[in-house]
């Protein structure tokens, strides 16, 4: 038994494939640790392995489940978003992204916690109890895909997936010592997903290892009808083989990781370590300019929380979900149902996004964001003419303790500081783990171009092998 | 700096009942997170576009083919009021 979860997904797919497990054993022991739920990384968790007959018996995933964020919707299977306000909803329709795993040979495991329709870093916005983190069950596993992420390094899913709107696949898989990839904006389909900013969620994967993640987003990707902001993904994503950094440039950005990112003493030299070890793969390292990259933070916290508003308004109690106030008049019913259905770091960034939106002060506000993205955007297009990556601490802290952010909104902010210029820019960016600080596990993030996530993954393969991080200690 | 009358007029634009003791924090908090972001202001933006989307997607076009929806029934199902064949509302009132 304890065995099987020591296979990453890919030695599990391979093992199926050459009949050494049964996909029915592999499912019905994550199902049972999954079910267990000590850590409430879970929402939802199946009741029995899927019928073989829905499956082909070589399928690309090899029949090894998958665990998927709340948020995507899955037919017939509670979908809540982390939110009281869509509390029991079963959609009638699957996400596009989910659909295509399956079809590809990851059947459903479950649905994972997560912060309120992704809003937050540390997973204690969810309407259903905060998840904790494996290697230490006082503290936080990061967020907002923070159930994906522990249920992964705690070895209760052999992978999942989750959504990145501001740095909520990459900032869990940081604290939890996985990896966690942002593919670039568009390249996987959005239709299905619960929205929070339209404009910057984005579909991703969390794994044990660099290899799953690079053998799942292969399936996730492509353009979809139904999406009209997703794309053609020019080529394939291969799966990653190299083994040195030769002739790769790393670009460290000064704008981001000097003072003002207030990075750790231990997260800084986890990340000086892993530069070291990346210059002995052959990999040039210099400083970098990203001048507007620390207004990043202040411009994503205005246009996701308008998006957001917008969003956020289908809920208002007459297509599904909560229910107040329907005895009185329908402004009433409004107003009500999402007073009791949403939770107050909703109603902070509603209160936030309407605000930066309303007449006299859209320009001031939503407008002013939206120049300094294209200034942000700009200096990415720099920087990517001088460097191959642009490479950062994920998270400026480790995991922190319960509650210790939760009294002011701005230092839970804070938290995203390393990871939302990539988001405004979309550009795709990895997470892998770097090692250990004080016994929690730290984050190395590589930024790449637009559709260079192929490369990504191979240098991220050399660095992961080079650090040889060991993650066992999770799923103890 | 937003004041309460600020926070109600915002509150009632987003369809949103607050508590009097969600004002008050609401105020509080919302001014705390605003000073912040003020500082994008200082910034020298003249003659910038706004970038909606990063990657340059222009007229995303499908032929207009009908296909079938999800069925009525199956819709009207999540419904937390169903009257007849559509759903149930309370009466916008009097105001």
């Amino acid at each position: 038994m304890s065995e099987l979860i020591d296979l990453t997904a890919a030695q599990a797919a391979d093992r199926i494939g050459a009949g050494e497990i049964s996909p029915a054993e592999l499912f019905e022991t994550y199902r049972q640790r999954a079910a267990a739920n000590e850590l409430n990384a879970f929402t939802w968790v199946a009741d029995a392995a899927p019928d073989g007959d829905g499956y082909a018996h070589n399928t690309p995933l090899g029949r090894v489940p998958i665990a998927v964020k709340d948020l995507f919707c899955t037919e017939g299977v509670p979908s809540q978003a982390g939110s009281r306000i869509l509390e029991g909803y079963r959609p009638p329709y699957t996400a596009t992204v989910v659909k295509q795993l399956a079809e590809a040979g990851a059947p459903l495991l479950g649905k994972t916690n997560q912060d309120e329709f992704a809003m937050g870093s540390s997973n204690e916005n969810s309407g259903f109890g905060p998840v904790l983190n494996p290697w230490d069950r006082t503290r936080v596993p990061g967020g907002s895909s923070g159930g994906s992420a522990a249920a992964v390094a705690a070895g209760l899913a052999p992978w999942a997936i989750g959504t990145d709107t501001g740095g909520s696949i990459r900032q869990p898989a940081a604290l939890c010592g996985i990896v966690g990839l942002k593919p670039t904006y568009g390249a996987c389909s959005r239709y299905g997903m619960i929205a929070f900013a339209s404009s910057l969620d984005q579909a991703g994967p969390l794994t044990r290892d660099v290899t799953d993640a690079a053998l799942i987003l292969r399936h996730m990707i492509g353009r979809d009808p139904r999406d009209c902001t997703s794309l053609e993904y020019p080529g394939e994503i291969e799966l990653p083989k190299a083994d040195d950094l030769n002739g790769i440039r790393l670009g460290v950005p000064e704008d981001l990781t000097g003072a003002e990112g207030g990075v750790e003493p231990g997260v800084r030299d986890s990340f000086d370590a892993t530069l070291k070890l990346a210059e002995g793969l052959g990999a040039s390292i210099e400083a970098c300019r990203l001048p507007h990259a620390p207004h990043a933070l202040s411009a994503y916290y205005l246009i996701a929380p308008a998006e957001a508003s917008a969003n956020l308004a289908r809920f208002d109690a007459v297509r599904y979900g909560l229910r107040v106030g329907g005895d009185e008049d329908l402004a009433t019913m409004y107003s009500r149902t999402r007073q009791v259905g949403f939770g107050s770091e909703v109603k902070r960034r509603i209160m936030l996004g309407t605000y930066a939106l309303s007449s006299g002060y859209y320009e001031a506000y939503y407008g002013t964001a939206q120049k300094v993205r294209t200034k942000i955007a700009e200096d990415f297009h720099a920087a990517f003419e001088q460097f191959d990556f642009i490479v950062t601490p994920t998270s400026p802290w480790t995991a922190f303790e319960l509650g210790a952010k939760t009294a002011d909104p701005l230092a839970m902010y804070l938290n995203d500081f390393l990871t939302v210029p990539m988001s405004l820019a979309g550009t795709p960016a990895i997470s892998i783990p770097s090692g250990l600080s004080d016994g929690l596990p730290v984050g190395f993030q590589l930024a790449g171009p637009a559709f260079s996530e192929s490369r990504l993954l191979d240098a991220a393969y050399a660095l992961e092998r080079a650090i040889g991080f060991d993650g066992s200690e999770a799923r103890a | 700096m937003l004041d309460h009358a600020q926070v109600l007029h915002v509150a009632r634009l987003a369809r949103l009942e607050l508590s009097d003791d969600e004002v008050g924090r609401m105020a509080a908090e919302l001014s705390h997170v605003l000073d912040h972001i003020e500082k994008i202001r200082e910034l020298d933006l003249d003659g910038v576009p706004p970038t909606s989307h990063v990657i340059d997607v222009v007229n995303v076009l499908r032929a207009d083919v009908p296909a079938p929806s999800l069925a009525r029934e199956v819709i009207l199902a999540a419904a937390p009021e169903r009257l007849n064949d559509g759903f149930g509302v309370p009466s916008p009132g009097a105001a």
